[in-house]
């Protein structure tokens, strides 16, 4: 597929790769709570837990989508097997994050919960989006997936459209505040377009020049 | 003012919403609590936390927040007639969660942001179509008009609500001493720019993309309505930046945000004036803005509301919207033949 031979990871060496990794998604989490509990996120965190736990579910997609651009432009083929555990961080922060509306805002009114997907576009697109965050997590099981065949890549293709869905959901979720939204839309258009047939290829027939030019 | 007697120039009564002795923390006992904190090694953390404990959840650093402004009692007679049966919104809470967007635009912002801010001198101006135009100083706003509380219930667009114990004069008493002309059909606000003090000016990034200085208005009957009150104080004290020192506007039956801060200049107008949430989004937040549990924002449904009340994160209750937020008795006849999904 691609070369990966510039830096070898030893087994044990990628264990302690992914505690890295994990700590880098718990401890936001950790942070949240001290933050919340000490009074820092104010006197009604609720909206405050929301937005955190939702930036949090963004930050690790675009990190889940980064993985791939640079185990292949660094050659690091063993970043790609941290993609699991980075994607399923998505599914972590996103469920807090829907936890929280449900619990903390709505205060377990089921009815509101679900008029407010149907009325409201923009919890619409992010319920479509947490539905396919969700099969993925479901299914990325090392077990399913070889059950699972091509249709397994297929419905992990799915990311992507997550991918177009997030940003959209949180661009239309704020009342006024457009910088930091339009910056996720543009950052995922660059992770998505990164991904284009007509890039790949140019890249592809660049790395076969330069590799031809060696020999 | 039947209570006139009652009333003691330069003495605060203690009023009902005082804890009682007994309920406060005696002093030994939070002198352990702070010292088991630093023994655990939190105290330089707690040292940088500004704000304070959410009650009843994890009382690690059951203190005041630590602001630097200094609000100051304020001499005033209770005002009995609205919200008697109100649980009260603890201050803290009150004065921690803020949307005032030229302080930034988290909920913790402000008062985060505002300590600084100076509200002594001030000036207050007002102009327009009045006989007698006029100028407040800092002084004026407490002494001018006499004070009284008000319970009002607070109801935000974004669907949550409080119940706060304001302390101020009923704008109409302002707006009679400068004498509206008959050509002043509407009263325009307009917040203080000072974007060296509020950093949500400066930035787009933390004012939220907002057009200021923030401008709000009101019909003259709206204003001249007896709820209609300038406030200059919450809790029995002066008003903490965040809250919109030294004088803010609070109309009870309107979402939050008609409610402007920190306000340097009230004209009265013949034509109605610009209003910054409506120049920004003006499908989605009306001149009008009056709480309509039947008319819905894009992204909030106002059917119902989340009143932030005593306890920690899961001891808010979701209550249904009133229409006018449950003060239709006292301004619902403003807007008779208007149909007000037209007018929002």
């Amino acid at each position: 597929m691609f070369n990966i031979t510039a830096l070898r990871v030893t087994p044990k060496q990628l264990l302690w790769v992914k505690l890295v990794f994990h700590l880098i998604g718990l401890i936001p989490i950790a942070w949240l709570v001290f933050t919340v509990l000490s009074g820092r996120a104010g006197g009604d965190p609720v909206q405050h837990i929301i937005h955190f736990t939702g930036i949090g579910a963004l930050n690790a997609l675009a990190a889940t989508l980064l993985i791939s651009p640079l185990a292949k432009g660094l050659k690091l083929g063993w970043l790609m097997q941290t993609r699991r555990l980075v994607g399923l961080y998505v599914f972590a922060y996103a469920t807090l994050h829907i936890v929280a509306f449900f619990s903390l805002d709505l205060l377990f009114a089921w009815e509101l919960f679900f008029s407010e997907v149907a009325k409201r576009p923009y919890i619409l697109v992010g319920a479509l989006a947490y539905v396919i965050v969700t099969a993925l997590a479901l299914t990325s099981f090392k077990a399913l997936m070889r059950k699972m065949g091509r249709r397994w890549q297929t419905l992990h293709n799915g990311v992507y459209i997550v991918a177009i869905l997030a940003p959209i959901h949180f661009y239309w979720s704020v009342k006024s505040e457009i910088i930091e939204p339009s910056l996720y839309i543009l950052g995922f258009s660059l992770l998505l377009a990164w991904r284009l047939p007509i890039w790949q290829k140019k890249r592809s027939s660049r790395i076969a020049m330069a590799a031809e030019g060696k020999r | 003012m039947a209570n006139q007697s009652r009333f003691t120039p330069g003495i605060l009564k203690k009023a009902r919403w005082h804890i009682q002795d007994n309920q406060v923390t005696p002093e030994s006992v939070f002198k352990a609590r702070r010292h088991i904190v630093k023994a655990m090694g939190l105290g330089a953390i707690g040292a940088s936390v500004p704000g304070y404990v959410q009650a009843g959840l994890f009382d690690l650093f059951g203190e005041q927040p630590k602001t630097s402004f200094i609000t100051t009692p304020l001499t005033f007679e209770a005002n009995g007639r609205f919200g008697k049966d109100e649980v009260l919104t603890p201050v803290d809470k009150v004065t921690t969660h803020n949307n005032f967007y030229e302080f930034g635009t988290s909920k913790q912002d402000p008062s985060d942001n505002a300590q600084q801010f100076k509200v002594d001198p001030w000036q207050l101006r007002i102009e327009g179509e009045v006989e007698r135009p006029m100028t407040l100083d800092y002084q004026d706003l407490t002494k001018l008009f006499p004070l009284e509380e008000r319970i009002y219930r607070l109801r935000c667009v974004e669907a949550w609500s409080m119940v706060i114990p304001w302390v101020g004069f009923p704008l109409a008493a302002l707006l009679k001493k400068v004498g509206v002309t008959s050509k002043g059909k509407y009263v325009a606000f307009e917040t203080a720019f000072e974007p060296e003090q509020m950093p949500g000016q400066k930035s787009r990034l933390m004012g939220g993309g907002i057009h200021y200085p923030y401008v709000e208005g009101l019909t003259i009957a709206e204003a001249m309505n007896e709820l209609t009150l300038m406030s200059v104080g919450l809790y029995g004290k002066t008003l903490p930046p965040q809250n919109g020192a030294p004088i803010r506007l609070v109309v009870p039956w309107k979402y939050g945000f008609k409610s402007i801060k920190s306000i340097v200049r009230i004209r009265v107008m013949d034509k109605q004036p610009p209003t910054s949430w409506n120049q920004l989004a003006p499908h989605e937040y009306g001149f009008y803005a009056n709480v309509n549990p039947a008319v819905d924002h894009p992204r909030w449904s106002q059917a119902s509301e989340r009143r932030i009340g005593e306890g920690g994160l899961f001891s808010a209750k979701r209550i249904d919207t009133q229409p006018f937020n449950g003060y239709g008795e006292f301004v619902a006849s403003l807007y008779e033949g208007m149909d007000l999904r037209q007018f929002y």
